[in-house]
């Protein structure tokens, strides 16, 4: 599992780019070989935070896609600032990366 | 010598303590603790009942200035790229939802103080059905839908 991050400042407004590998799994696909169902597999909650400010708080269900992608923006970043990542799913799994602001 | 390092030292401690005060007046706190996360909405199968997971209401207002960004025709519905965005003043949520998934509610985004009335994600939709937004601002609920053609659904197995 990664985080893929970019985080860029134009014009004082920074957008975040980021890509997480993930399953995603719903819960109601079945293994093709065996017929049992996959257990829901999938995150819950992301977080971005920028100077201690949490600046995106995003909360998913199963229907987000496999290997989720999420963008935004926000005003107040400036080139050197670091951004932060971070993301629970529903097995209590999580992961976390940082980025400074380009 | 040791009267400078004192001097650095204060400064640092006064700083940390001004964040310290911050979280203690609650200018950070709320948003820095990890919000519940809505099962009930999530786990709802109408929107009306995702809506009231969420909010405690259901009543929408259709607005012109929210404007959804996807595919007229989606060829594979594991993989929707979706894009919403408004300037709607406050606005401090934006909630996709999928109108004929099991469960419609596909994420929800908590806005920050400086964070823009946009955001950019992939869904998956079982079938051709409207995305719904909803936009929070205040205590009202702004709303508008389009309709995405789904040609193989991303939903089941």
């Amino acid at each position: 599992m990664s985080i893929k991050m970019r985080a860029a400042a134009q014009d004082g407004v920074t957008t975040i780019k980021a890509l997480i590998s993930h399953p995603m799994e719903t819960g109601t696909r079945k293994d093709k070989k065996t017929g049992e169902k996959i257990p829901a597999h999938f995150i819950q909650e992301v977080v971005c935070e920028h100077n201690g400010n949490t600046v995106m708080t995003a909360q998913w269900g199963p229907a987000i896609s496999k290997n989720p992608y999420l963008s935004f923006r926000f005003t107040g970043g400036n080139a050197g600032d670091t951004v932060k990542l971070s993301w629970v799913d529903n097995k209590g799994n999580s992961d976390s990366s940082e980025a400074s602001i380009n | 010598m040791t009267s400078m390092k004192r001097r650095t030292f204060l400064k640092g401690s006064v700083a940390t303590g001004a964040v310290g005060m911050a979280i203690s007046a609650g200018l950070l706190t709320p948003r820095m603790v990890l919000a519940a996360w809505p099962k009930a909405a999530f786990e709802a199968t109408t929107v009306d009942d995702a809506i009231n997971g969420l909010f405690g209401s259901s009543g929408l207002t259709g607005s012109e200035q929210i404007k959804i960004k996807a595919p007229d025709i989606a060829e594979n519905g594991a993989v929707v790229p979706i894009s919403v965005e408004t300037d709607i003043s406050g606005a401090e949520s934006i909630s996709v939802i999928a109108e004929k998934n099991a469960q419609p509610l596909a994420a929800s985004f908590v806005l920050g103080a400086g964070t823009e009335g946009y955001v950019s994600t992939r869904i998956k939709m079982g079938k051709t059905a409207s995305v719904i937004a909803v936009v929070k601002a205040g205590d009202k609920l702004y709303s508008t839908g389009k309709e995405v053609k789904v040609t193989i659904g991303g939903c089941g197995g």
